[in-house]
């Protein structure tokens, strides 16, 4: 972290101009709330996009909206809600999880460069698969782009792909474009009270394996609550027009009974407190570890983590998401570590103090030949290495 | 014709010995040598462009596909990757020094997981073949590229294959879980698996689309769905393409995303027409197919709305289907579309630009003069909610001029996509085709970013030479930032 105010200017040119005279180590951050994130970034100095700020395209007609990498996500969803859009990944605000609930709202580059998802990523789209072009600068002081503002492109290399979910180690997002979808016209919530995780996550799987389009499957664990809801619970939503939901609600009682029904603005609240991990509420002393994982092995992953580390966990994306709380010690996170290898799924460190963010794998590690090639990748966008240096490995 | 590099004189005078090399990996029938076996090969779905490779390997696993790797990077050996050959941009076409790569043997279904809603499969299964696997329980493979019958897995990874479902369900970047990737090297590495959003950098998303540039995929691990209870189309006739292209934008802004929504113009409706007899309107310049999914119920909703939108431009007439039989008369001439437009002219270019659909009107008006100032016929088909192109340019094969003259035709249709903000390819990726189009999109500094994360997994540029990238730049590594 940098004691000096960060710099941060109004253009893209502005950016591209700190990173070619720039020769030391630089954080890169929007507005800050996922710096929790991950591993603390050792700089002299901090680069944010905060001020690139604005809508610079928006064809509600084509469902395709251009944003500056500091525009910040209420901002282009009041926008999108002017013309009954929405953006389908739903990314979280995850402010309060990560403990700057006071912080300024997430900026869409610094959510595209953490490929921050929410419920509805289990109907098939990340926001990385929302992103349909971004203008970047990379570690050399060049401004690029890759995409465009078309739905379908396959143009040279994708590197959207490759920049979303990097963190700010491969370039600086300056500008995003996203594809966007219609606002449902309906919204309900099947609530279906369930013994347990494997009860619960087959109800999910039978919703899910169902032909009734669920656009969002969660799991409240015993003692966890989201407003009116109280766990265990299994949570299933949907989305569409009013004569789908209705007939498709009846359905899905029929297959699951004993469940009762949210509808309008209680499900809405539901689904956001379910996107922003709510529930978890963590203690000042507390990790936060995220898990994604095949549904079917969840159960028993789950059952580790609370055997093993004495967690405290919410579920969503069917059972495949695991956010798993508990106390920020090295101890824990080897938990959890063993936890998602049993399970053959992976981890993603999302909150801890920082002596232990720089201590541990945050994620994953790679295998040798893949670490190889990610090392000549780095040094392709970022030759000299000073885009948050460590943010996702040690030492890259 | 297109420029192919000259081959290394080297790796041809040692044909004999490297041969010899992949017959110790790949023993009894699995390497190709004999001229006269070489000429499937020679060429892919872009047939206009032909050359033998010096070899073709096809192995049966992982293992070969690894060690056949590391054989051909230690001899310098240039490789090309190879599924069902169906590219319609050339992404298979050999080079006279490289050795083909086929993966077509590797067609096992390894694990189905309906409960965790994915198949693992082999790269040379067919697109199709995935559905199949899962069909009896309901379930599907969404992308559907019209040559789903034919071409595999590892190619629609390779190329990011669309199709006319991708409305709805996305291309099939959006539809994979995991790969296993073995690079130049010879490396067999795991990416993603059975989970959602692998942590670290996304090696899946950076692959998919990357046309056989960073490394052969032997094995897919893709989402499947639970297919809807059932699917219904409608036709809607209009008198001119701005109303039609209106009627899109209309559907598109309406809330109602249907699972698929086709146009065709004049020339493409009268080609379909005299072949498959499906009923189309002849006295209209543009016809929307559009299908929406779900129960009966569900589908007579929504059909009622889509109606409703059509009624307020104008159509010359509107079909709804009311059964299932109906629904498949009405898709039967855009499915036969290709087909039918190789019925009046021998020859065609299939082109694939995207464009922002607000710009329909104005581009087919330019592609309709650009037919007169060319002298060739063209049908435009394609798939009209995301904007993805398929003017089909008819020239003869046999007279060169024509052929050029389609190249340049091809060529101004895909500068005018870019320029008025869209791309080169949708869906049918760059190849050997659209290489030296490159820069109309990228600026030289772009297009040297790409090159250097290419040299990151392929130094020595082995893989699948002279496509995606201008020549002149395609051929060695990239040079460092």
């Amino acid at each position: 972290m940098s004691d000096v105010a960060p710099l941060a200017p109004g253009t893209e040119e502005g950016i591209a101009t700190v990173l070619r005279n720039t020769v030391s180590p630089i954080l890169v951050e929007g507005s800050g709330t996922t710096m929790g994130m991950l591993r603390p970034v050792q700089a002299a100095r901090t680069l944010s996009t905060r001020n690139l700020a604005g809508i610079t395209l928006h064809r509600p007609q084509e469902l395709v909206i251009s944003a500056r990498a500091g525009t910040t996500l209420p901002e282009i969803e009041a926008a999108l809600a002017a013309h009954n859009q929405i953006l389908v990944p739903e990314p979280p605000d995850l402010r309060a999880l990560l403990g700057v609930p006071d912080a300024p709202p997430p900026t869409i580059g610094g959510l595209v460069a953490a490929n921050l998802s929410g419920p509805r990523r289990i109907t098939g789209f990340a926001l990385r698969d929302a992103v349909l072009g971004l203008r970047f600068v990379n570690g050399a002081g060049e401004v690029l782009r890759s995409g465009g503002r078309v739905h379908k492109n396959v143009t040279g290399l994708d590197l959207c792909k490759l920049l979303a979910g990097s963190h700010g180690t491969l370039g600086v997002i300056t500008e995003v474009t996203l594809k966007a979808g219609p606002a449902p016209e309906r919204t309900a919530t099947l609530v279906i009270p369930v013994a347990d995780e494997a009860a619960g996550i087959a109800a999910l799987s039978t919703a899910l394996t169902s032909p009734y389009g669920v656009t969002g499957a969660a799991m409240l664990p015993k003692g966890a609550r989201a407003g009116e809801v109280e766990g265990p619970a299994a949570l299933l939503r949907l989305e569409d027009v009013e004569a789908s939901v209705t007939y498709r609600m009846a359905r899905l009682r029929a297959a699951l009974p004993g469940g009762a029904v949210l509808e309008g603005e209680d499900s809405r609240a539901l689904w956001r407190a379910v996107r922003d991990a709510r529930p978890l509420e963590p203690a000042p002393g507390e990790g936060v570890w995220r898990l994604s994982v095949r549904p079917s092995r969840a159960p028993a992953m789950v059952a580790a983590l609370r055997d093993g580390i004495g967690a405290r966990v919410l579920l969503d994306w069917g059972g495949g998401l695991v956010w798993a709380v508990a106390p920020a010690t090295a101890e824990a996170h080897a938990g959890v570590m063993a936890a998602a290898a049993a399970a053959g799924g992976d981890f993603t460190l999302f909150r801890a103090p920082d002596s232990l963010r720089a201590a541990v794998a945050v994620i994953p590690p790679e295998a040798p030949a893949l670490a190889a090639i990610a090392s000549r990748v780095k040094a392709a966008l970022d030759p000299a290495g000073r885009l948050n240096p460590g943010r996702m490995r040690a030492g890259r | 014709m297109i420029d192919l590099p000259p081959p290394k004189a080297e790796v041809l005078a040692r044909r004999d010995a490297i041969v010899a090399g992949l017959q110790a990996i790949v023993p009894g029938d699995g390497v190709i040598a004999e001229p006269l076996r070489l000429r499937p090969y020679e060429t892919d779905g872009l047939s206009a462009y032909r050359q033998p490779p010096m070899a073709v390997v096809l192995p049966t696993s992982t293992e070969q596909v690894a060690a056949v790797l590391r054989f051909l990077n230690a001899e310098g050996v240039r490789v090309v990757p190879r599924g069902a050959g169906t590219s319609l941009s050339g992404g298979a076409l050999p080079l006279a020094d490289a050795v083909v790569i086929g993966l077509m043997r590797m067609n096992r279904i390894l694990d189905v997981s309906f409960p965790d809603r994915l198949a693992v499969v082999e790269a040379g299964v067919t697109n199709l073949g995935i559905t199949k696997a899962v069909e009896g329980e309901g379930f599907f493979y969404a992308p559907d590229p019209s040559s789903q019958l034919a071409c595999m897995i590892g190619g629609n990874v390779m190329m990011n294959s669309g199709g006319a479902h991708c409305l709805k369900y996305g291309v099939t970047a959006n539809n994979l879980l995991g790969l296993k990737f073995v690079t130049i090297e010879g490396e067999v590495v795991e990416i993603g698996g059975g989970h959602l959003d692998a942590a670290g950098y996304d090696w899946l998303g950076l692959i998919t689309g990357s046309e056989g540039q960073l490394g052969i995929v032997t094995e897919v691990t893709v989402r499947i769905l639970r297919a809807a209870e059932g699917q219904r189309a409608m036709l809607a006739a209009f008198a001119s393409t701005e109303v039609a292209g209106a009627a899109v934008d209309a559907i598109m802004a309406s809330g109602v995303i249907p699972v698929a929504l086709e146009f065709m113009d004049r020339p493409c409706i009268h080609a379909c027409e005299a072949f498959a007899h499906a009923g189309y309107p002849l006295d209209a310049e543009a016809l929307l197919i559009i299908e929406v999914e779900g129960s009966t119920e569900e589908q007579d909703a929504l059909l009622a709305r889509l109606r409703d939108i059509c009624a307020r431009f104008d159509p010359i007439s509107v079909r709804v289907a009311t059964s299932a039989e109906e629904s498949l008369a009405i898709w039967k001439g855009r499915k036969g579309a290709f087909g039918a437009v190789g019925r009046i002219s021998p020859d065609y270019l299939c082109m694939d630009g995207t464009i922002p659909t607000g710009e329909l009107p104005l581009v087919l008006r330019r592609i309709g003069e650009m037919s007169e100032a060319y002298g060739l016929k063209v049908a435009n088909v394609f798939h009209a909610g995301d904007g993805n192109l398929h003017p089909l340019i008819m020239f003869d094969a046999n007279d060169a001029e024509s052929f050029h003259k389609a190249e340049a035709f091809g060529a101004d249709i895909l500068k005018l996509c870019v320029e008025v903000g869209g791309c080169l390819t949708g869906e049918h990726g760059v190849g050997v085709e659209k290489r030296d189009l490159m820069p109309v999109q990228f600026t030289p500094p772009e297009l040297a970013q790409q090159r250097r994360i290419k040299s990151a997994f392929d130094p020595d540029w082995l893989l699948n030479p002279a496509k995606v990238f201008p020549l002149e730049g395609a051929l060695s590594p990239a040079n460092p930032a």
